[in-house]
């Protein structure tokens, strides 16, 4: 019994956070991305779930790129001839934007960040970890209560 | 009553894989791991070269930086140590010079005294401190080589060059158990392991008068590692180098399959020397992930020395933080661990030190995500260099034009969550056992083990944050 009421409480969080991952009113959104060595400005791009989000790349000094985490597109933008990106953010969590074109040493360290809201993918990591701390007393509490 | 880990695996469960003949016969054969050795030395030899004329300046298309920085690393935190223990210093290259040296053969065992001066190692320094210090010093230059392929090349002729000239001076292999920088992480995390190099019947060794896996024999060498193997009970500092195999004429040495984790348990020689170990590696993680896979650009050029201010601010902030910032949180907690537990008879050090091992699942867990976080988006490259190490226009494997290919960066998010919730869990199992270690009685335990718990929680909490928060 007090398995399915622990069991119960725990779906309810989760379920809770699904329902707050829910898509808010979705919005076009423009971005202007500069690139250059080695990060990208604005570096933090948030949209909400839902978002048609448009992209300009812009790279100030080498040849850049832009890699998308998890939807896997892709553009690149040279000095003066900009690169653009079109999509929807249907899918919610952080994802790393990255340089896709080698353009020096710390390349591989050229990222952004995109945050499609709310990141349910986060607190539901969260709220597991919560849960299992809380958890975790109440149940060694109560194995000594039964030894008792 | 069997203590379980989390209610399902005895903690005594162990499985033999050496009763297996052909593997045992392996182990205790001469060529091996000796022929695993010079194998990974000429992979060496071809990371050294690629290091040092191997074209590009960007490390992403360097063999030495992908070999090193991506596979190695990669393998290290996924495989070796968190499963076969410190199964990389078997087949480590990097002492093999100062065993030849010392031994005056490669293969054959030529006697029991060994050649170079043979100095004992400082009494002093017999401790993680050196290595701590080292490890340390060797990331303030992360943000070259990681990236710059001569700068590997320096930092592994560096350590091959070191690990020499200690075996010229010092005895055995003090180099691998007091210097290598690698070898600290390895020793702690190695508690993890879920494989141990073991005695098999204490009896059978009680009665063996000549301790020939010490001293050695016609067939082995004693100790390089200076452990008494017939008594050992941590993985921490067994460089599982096989050679207790070859000298037991009982064979009563086992390579055992076990649950995870259970050396946390073993209160033998704990120190504040291996609670630091643990700190740093916790600190080295976050300040990794911030300046590596961080969007912040001027963290960026402050690793890679783009001025000397930044460079020397990343310095010491990198230093206070893991050397300073993590442990004085951690005593934090430890001293609110004694004020709850109530027990004023157990000293703040006790505290402090057992509970560091709460960080070694933890930290581990943190490594490995860490790392999922470099070999999904970074892993394709190994395909080009692999057919092309030094730059020169080959096509060994037909993969050199393999395009740069990110892959599963859409699960990364999710992997990374849950490799942290599940070496959370690791910490938890053991903290409250050690919780139990430290404190006289299960009341004090239990209300001791509280703080702990919040300081790992948030911990992870923080992790999580920084991972995909």
């Amino acid at each position: 019994m007090k398995n399915i009421r622990a069991i119960s409480i725990f779906s309810f969080i989760v379920y809770s956070l699904w329902l707050m991952a829910s898509p808010a009113q979705a919005a076009e959104k423009f971005f202007e991305i500069k690139a250059k060595k080695f990060s990208y400005t604005p570096n933090i791009i948030t949209v909400n779930r839902g978002d048609t989000v448009k992209i300009r790349l812009l790279s100030e000094d080498v040849h850049h790129g832009f890699f998308l985490d998890g939807y896997g597109i892709k553009t690149s933008a040279h000095p003066g001839m900009d690169g653009s990106l079109k999509f929807i953010a249907d899918k919610p969590g952080r994802y790393t934007f990255r340089c896709s074109v080698t353009c020096g040493e710390f390349h591989p360290y050229m990222v952004g960040y995109l945050v499609v809201g709310p990141n349910s993918r986060f607190w539901l990591f969260a709220a597991i970890v919560l849960v299992i701390g809380i958890g975790s007393i109440i149940t060694l509490n109560r194995v000594k209560k039964t030894n008792g | 009553m069997a203590d379980k880990l989390f209610g399902l695996i005895d903690l005594n469960w162990r499985f033999e894989l050496t009763k297996f003949k052909l593997i045992r016969n392996l182990f205790k054969s001469r060529w091996f791991p000796l022929l695993a050795i010079i194998l990974n030395l000429f992979i060496f030899v071809i990371i050294l070269i690629s290091g040092l004329i191997g074209g590009f300046s960007a490390g992403n298309y360097n063999f030495g930086i992908m070999i090193v920085w991506i596979l190695w690393w990669v393998m290290l935190m996924f495989v070796l140590v968190p499963i076969f223990s410190r199964a990389w210093c078997l087949m480590c290259p990097f002492p093999v010079f100062s065993d030849w040296l010392q031994r005056g053969a490669l293969f054959a065992v030529t006697g029991l005294k060994l050649k170079g001066l043979g100095l004992k190692w400082p009494k002093a320094l017999k401790n993680m401190w050196v290595m701590n210090i080292l490890f340390l010093v060797t990331t303030f230059f992360s943000g070259f080589f990681t990236v710059r392929p001569l700068a590997t090349f320096i930092l592994l002729g560096g350590i091959i060059l070191l690990a020499f000239l200690i075996g010229l001076v010092f005895e055995k292999r003090s180099f691998c158990l007091y210097v290598c920088p690698v070898s600290g992480f390895q020793g702690l995390y190695s508690q993890f392991a879920m494989a141990e190099v073991r005695r098999k019947d204490p009896e059978i060794c009680k009665n063996h008068k000549v301790k020939t896996c010490y001293v050695g024999n016609e067939c082995g060498y004693g100790c390089p590692w200076m452990l008494t193997p017939f008594n050992f009970t941590k993985n921490t500092y067994c460089g599982m180098c096989l050679e207790c195999f070859k000298s037991c004429p009982h064979d009563n040495m086992a390579f055992n399959l076990r649950p995870p984790g259970v050396d946390l348990l073993v209160d033998e020689k704990r120190g504040l020397d291996e609670a630091w170990k643990a700190f740093i590696m916790l600190g080295i993680a976050m300040v990794f992930f911030l300046t590596m896979q961080g969007p912040w650009g001027f963290l960026k050029d402050w690793v890679r020395g783009a001025s000397l201010t930044g460079y020397l601010t990343f310095i010491s902030l990198h230093t206070a933080f893991s050397l300073l910032i993590v442990p004085a949180i951690f005593f934090f907690f430890s001293y609110l661990s004694k004020s709850f537990s109530g027990a004023k008879e157990v000293s703040l050090k006790k505290i402090f030190t057992n509970f560091s091992y709460t960080l070694v699942p933890l930290g581990l867990g943190v490594w490995i995500a860490f790392s999922v976080g470099i070999v999904l988006p970074n892993g394709s490259y190994i395909l080009h260099i692999i057919s092309d190490p030094f730059a020169w226009g080959w096509n060994l494997f037909g993969t050199r034009s393999v395009p740069w290919t990110p892959v599963f960066t859409g699960a990364l998010g999710y992997l990374q969550g849950a490799v942290l919730v599940l070496f959370y869990l690791f910490s938890l199992a053991y903290g409250t056992r050690l919780s139990k270690q430290t404190y006289p009685t299960d009341g004090q335990a239990k209300r001791g083990w509280i703080p702990i718990l919040i300081f790992l929680t948030l911990a992870t909490l923080a992790f999580l944050w920084l991972y995909i928060g």
